[in-house]
């Protein structure tokens, strides 16, 4: 992209960029630490996660704030304004990653604190999951700064294995719970992180579709995933 | 992020009211339109952007052969009005000039009284009776959104008015002998903020009764009132198409350098 006669656009541009990928790296991390935690329960970063989301709030507001500040100053149009755009929806779905991170630090302490068996933490279809998403964040976080589009499409399409994942996973959980019932409750906890893993997973998704807008122009939200490549030119 | 909503929405139903064909415009040997093809539809805004001397006043003057005042300047192609070829040596200038009327960027209202600058125009197309010719200025001021502030200065000089208000009044003059399609070469760029929101609101009505063609180079201006945009660069039209196309998702890469404000 050639640059603008405003070098101060610019900047304010490729600033709004580094945000975004501040806290897109902090996100990763505290995903990352998330599920570690859970892996091996480990009370010192459960605390650490909890206590970082905080920071990842910090930055949705600040992030929100230089979009309101572009869109006064600038009034941006064609890719500036898509880019603008997009990076509104991207930091909320950043923010949730946030959120699915904490919520799993907080349910494994409940599970540490009240939980059964570590049995349960053994489940290897989570952690799986988990590297599987973190892997979907990593390459949706680099298609966002390249504009890949290639790369957007793969993780929308990689969204619905996890989907199957989580299912399986809950089946597996079901056959704990119904063999003994003194279970359930610590079932239900682990399945509520494996919710939380697929439903980053989503949220990875909705970025993909935010790096497509913003390199296409084209909203493709709402398109079912078998129509994408007749919707999506992959260069 | 609505781009193929509001798209979609927009002037389906739009017939042509205005049309090039394989156009081109010289000045002496200059070359300065080339193979222009291109539609204006009928009740919208067409806005027309582009850098100085890329040929879009040129553009917007040929549609009234205003260029015919000048011996060296030539077009050839088609340039179709309803269907009427208007570079027919047989067509009428008088009454083409009615049916295309021109506002400039500098307000130029006649040294007369504000009732007379409108009066003068439709005299030379229409015998009209003195109340007649009263309820037309009156019809023309109250489209102009001017009625009201000078419904009782009528017989002041055009010129006692501010900036904004003469530019209203040659809208007025414009649109007073009810042409067909109203050109404006950049209206508002010598108003004031206030005065220029007025004359946007204005052409938002007038798109009502009147087709319109405007060269601006305010590309907020062009995002904001016109329903379908050309840009045009170095006597080429680079790309025609819905403004909100050209302005979310521009097709030509030049255009979105252009827009977005890069070096080509």
């Amino acid at each position: 992209m050639n640059e603008h006669l405003s070098k101060q656009f610019d900047s304010e541009l490729d600033a709004l960029r580094a945000q975004v990928m501040r806290m897109g790296g902090l996100v990763e991390e505290q995903f990352r630490a998330a599920l570690i935690a859970f892996d091996e329960c480990d009370p010192e970063l459960i605390e650490t996660v909890i206590a970082g989301d905080e920071q990842v709030d910090k930055l949705e507001i600040s992030i929100d704030e230089a979009c309101t500040h572009i869109l006064m100053r600038r009034q941006p149009i064609a890719i500036d304004l898509r880019m603008v755009m997009a990076v509104g929806k991207t930091v909320t779905d950043l923010e949730r990653i946030g959120d699915e991170a904490k919520k799993i630090a907080k349910i494994t302490r409940n599970i540490m604190e009240h939980g059964m068996s570590r049995c349960f933490m053994q489940i290897i279809e989570i952690r799986h999951m988990g590297d599987q998403v973190t892997s979907m964040l990593h390459q949706v976080l680099d298609a966002f700064v390249r504009h890949d589009i290639a790369a957007a499409t793969e993780v929308i399409r990689r969204d619905r294995e996890i989907d199957i994942h989580f299912r399986s996973v809950a089946r597996h959980l079901i056959t704990y719970m119904m063999e003994d019932p003194r279970t359930i409750s610590t079932a239900l906890d682990v399945i509520f992180i494996a919710k939380s893993v697929e439903r980053i997973g989503d949220h990875c998704k909705n970025i993909a579709k935010d790096v497509i807008y913003i390199a296409e122009g084209r909203d493709i939200r709402h398109v079912r995933l078998d129509n994408l490549d007749s919707e999506v030119k992959t260069p | 992020m609505t781009a193929s909503t509001t798209s979609n929405e927009t002037p389906a139903p739009a017939s042509v009211q205005m049309a090039f064909r394989n156009f081109d415009f010289y000045y002496g040997k200059f070359h300065a339109l080339k193979n222009i093809n291109l539609e204006i539809y009928q009740y919208h805004v067409t806005s027309f952007i582009g850098p100085s001397g890329c040929g879009k006043s040129t553009l917007l003057r040929t549609m009234n052969r205003m260029y015919d005042l000048y011996p060296e300047q030539r077009a050839t192609g088609e340039l179709l009005l309803n269907g009427q070829n208007l570079l027919d040596r047989k067509v009428d200038l008088n009454a083409l000039r009615a049916k295309v009327g021109m506002v400039f960027q500098k307000p130029t209202p006649f040294p007369m009284s504000i009732h007379e600058n409108i009066a003068f125009g439709v005299r030379l197309h229409e015998r009209l009776s003195r109340s007649q010719m009263d309820d037309r200025v009156e019809w023309s001021l109250r489209k102009a959104a001017l009625w009201e502030e000078t419904k009782d200065i009528l017989n002041q000089s055009g010129m006692s008015l501010s900036g904004g208000q003469q530019q209203r009044l040659c809208i007025a003059r414009g649109i007073a002998v009810k042409p067909e399609i109203l050109l404006l070469d950049e209206p508002t760029s010598a108003l004031d903020p206030i005065s220029t929101m007025r004359i946007e609101e204005l052409l938002e009505e007038l798109k009502q009764d009147f087709t319109i063609a405007i060269v601006t180079h305010n590309m907020q201006q062009a995002a904001r009132i016109s329903d379908f945009t050309a840009y045009m660069y170095l006597g080429e039209l680079i790309e025609f198409g819905l403004t909100d196309e050209v302005f979310i998702k521009p097709k030509d890469k030049r255009t979105e350098d252009y827009i977005t404000g890069r070096f080509g």
